[in-house]
């Protein structure tokens, strides 16, 4: 016999073996049988949402909840911009959480390269104090900040929402402990090699960082695009408002326009959704080329 | 091209809080001709690598000085030593291509582009990277990653290279081909080289000259062969030869030294405790023709046939002595017995049989004498 004619055989027997010993009687892990529940469980709340916002106003307040409008109100969508200056909050919060997510990108970096690879007088300490305030509660430090801002001018303004912003403890906390783990040889070649501080950190450690740098933007951005408290606390002129604040103003005293708010809120969400497509790539990606020998 | 000067050079690393500092290197001084391959050989731990490091700038100097081409180079940052370093593991940038690698150097130095991708073109055409200068670093194999870190430093066309146990990542059939194409490169480049390793056959076999530490301290600086064939203290005869030296408790009275059942005469030696050095193939069966010296009867344990030579371990009557280079338990079972484990290089045709015993000589001017308290060899 020819080795043409014993692979053929070889094959199927192998890929076979491979299945026996993975999950006997499930095409995936057992823990999907967990998982997959909770999934759908998060996307409930979602799933109404987008429903809701393609109803009419009477179905929104039906008991019990109407689970499919039969005619889609598209139509809510052009009413929702059309009730509200939204592409005025729209742009408003974009301004607000790009300057933000770009500066603690930046600003968190510079820092956590120090504390990770620098010496100086009393890093420990300095690190264990900024730590600390990650303790404390907004809800404590939101009358001392307002003060500043005030102090600052910055109130009705958006930059009474990015200047308290511009770096972020647990931005500076997630770097540093992300660039700890990468290899110091790196940065021992780099200086050998002529590079300076900075441009180690911008040509070596920034883009090994993809993943954390990702990370950190997701994080920031959501949080920043998601802010309610504070924007309600400093801005007060309606053109101010940022999307949150705005969509706020749908909930009236004695009428919600639920399906109107609903719609409001999808549109809100999608550039969230945009981003966490996009990162996740950055996520998966990680550092797939190794120079070291692993 | 320069030479390179240890003048009294320390490294202390001070101790946390309550513990004692340790001192990595202890007054080093040797000079590194220029154009010279000198090899930093040691256990682990012993202060080779953090000596290096010190002439890359990557760890302050303590005490002392280096000079490069007789400039004092302790307070110069690492980017103006002009000196390249290959790291044990590579250290490639992973997110850039093997051109960007080689190039980056260079680019940090403003060096016009034309003349960048010349020099990158002239290194990987040397180095036969031609074909992979578009690829990132994770789609090299270890040999290749090897040339390229390699490649990295050549490219620079440094005062000096210093290389951080750069082989030991391959595997042993491609250590031994970029041995001998390390070697040949230096011949052709001809420029200084300090080469730091734990593997004492590289030493032997690169090195035009082989500086042996311990315990941060500098052991013995010489030509391979005559550290090998005159080993200045009891450490260095136990850490370069493989298998090493056997090493062996005895004692001098009159003329005469004894170890266990043997002994030979040797005047002019004081009384006393005294260490023997005998080299595995010093041994040889009594049955050869022209065999002088005492007769010593070994217990076969274990027989490694090679080829081209026939290892026999096994042990006989003596007290077995340490050099420090051992490992801890070998050091503990020496203590404990009676019997000295021993190691003997034969012809390929001779073939003991485990449990044999086997009637050995070795000839008394080829034996190693060392002082047992010092460890400094006796001529």
């Amino acid at each position: 016999m020819s080795t043409t004619t014993v692979d053929p055989h070889a094959l199927p027997g192998e890929t076979g073996m491979v299945e026996a010993r993975r999950g006997r009687w499930l095409p995936f892990s057992p823990w999907h049988l967990i998982l997959m529940p909770m999934a759908l469980l998060m996307l409930v709340p979602l799933v109404w949402m987008v429903i809701t916002s393609l109803e009419t106003l009477a179905q929104t307040r039906r008991f019990p909840p109407v689970l499919w409008p039969g005619q889609l109100q598209f139509q809510n969508y052009p009413d929702a911009l059309g009730a509200a200056p939204f592409p005025r909050w729209f742009w408003n919060t974009a301004v607000v959480t790009i300057t933000v997510v770009a500066s603690n990108l930046l600003l968190c970096s510079l820092a956590a390269y120090a504390f990770a690879r620098m010496h100086f007088l009393g890093k420990k300490a300095i690190y264990f104090l900024l730590l600390a305030t990650l303790m404390v509660p907004l809800q404590v430090v939101l009358v001392p900040t307002f003060l500043i801002v005030k102090q600052l001018g910055l109130i009705n303004h958006l930059g009474a929402l990015i200047v308290p912003n511009l770096a972020n403890v647990f931005g500076i906390f997630m770097l540093t402990q992300f660039f700890r783990t990468l290899p110091i040889e790196l940065e021992e070649a780099a200086r050998i090699d002529g590079a300076s501080r900075l441009k180690i950190l911008f040509t070596i450690v920034l883009p090994l960082s993809a993943p954390a740098l990702a990370t950190l933007a997701v994080i920031q951005f959501m949080w920043t695009w998601n802010d309610f408290l504070w924007p309600l606390v400093t801005l007060y002129n309606e053109p101010a408002y940022t999307l949150q604040l705005g969509l706020q103003s749908f909930q009236g005293s004695h009428l919600t326009e639920w399906n109107l708010l609903m719609a409001g809120n999808v549109m809100s969400m999608i550039p969230m959704l945009v981003l966490f497509i996009v990162a996740q790539r950055w996520f998966i990606r990680g550092i797939a080329t190794q120079g070291l020998k692993g | 091209m320069g030479s390179v000067t240890f003048d009294g050079v320390s490294k202390v690393y001070p101790g946390a809080k309550g513990s004692p500092s340790t001192v990595a290197v202890d007054d080093l001084s040797l000079e590194v001709g220029d154009g010279e391959f000198l090899i930093l050989v040691g256990p682990s731990g012993c202060g080779k690598s953090t000596a290096l490091r010190m002439v890359a700038g990557l760890e302050k100097i303590s005490a002392g000085e280096i000079r490069v081409d007789g400039e004092r180079i302790n307070d110069v940052p690492p980017r103006d030593r002009d000196i390249a370093m290959v790291f044990q593991n590579y250290a490639l940038y992973p997110h850039m291509t093997v051109a960007k690698n080689l190039a980056f150097g260079l680019r940090q130095r403003k060096t016009p582009r034309a003349e960048v991708s010349a020099r990158v073109a002239a290194v990987s055409s040397t180095l036969g990277l031609d074909e992979l200068l578009s690829r990132r670093p994770g789609q090299l194999s270890g040999g290749q990653r090897q040339r390229v870190a390699m490649g990295r430093a050549l490219v620079r066309e440094p005062r000096a290279f210093l290389m951080d146990e750069p082989l030991s990542n391959l595997d042993a059939k491609l250590r031994v081909q970029m041995r001998a194409e390390l070697k040949k490169l230096h011949h052709r480049l001809g420029t200084t080289t300090i080469y730091v390793t734990h593997d004492q056959v590289e030493a032997m076999t690169l090195g035009e000259r082989i500086a042996v530490m311990n315990a941060g301290l500098l052991q013995q600086i010489g030509v391979p062969q005559d550290v090998y064939d005159r080993p200045a203290n009891v450490f260095v005869a136990g850490f370069i030869g493989s298998p090493p030296m056997n090493l062996l408790r005895g004692t001098v009275s009159g003329t005469t030294v004894s170890a266990g059942v043997f002994s030979f005469a040797r005047p002019g030696l004081a009384d006393g405790p005294i260490t023997i050095g005998i080299r595995p193939e010093t041994f040889r069966p009594t049955t050869e023709a022209g065999t002088v010296g005492p007769s010593i009867d070994l217990q076969v344990d274990v027989v490694e046939p090679l080829g081209d030579e026939v290892l026999v371990h096994g042990t006989l009557d003596a007290r077995a002595a340490q050099s420090g280079a051992e490992a801890e338990d070998a050091v503990l079972l020496a203590e404990t017995s009676t019997r000295a484990p021993v190691t003997v290089r034969l012809a390929p045709d001779s073939r003991p049989a485990p449990g044999d015993r086997m009637p050995l000589t070795a000839d008394p001017m080829a034996v190693h004498l060392f002082d047992a308290s010092s460890g400094d060899a006796i001529r």
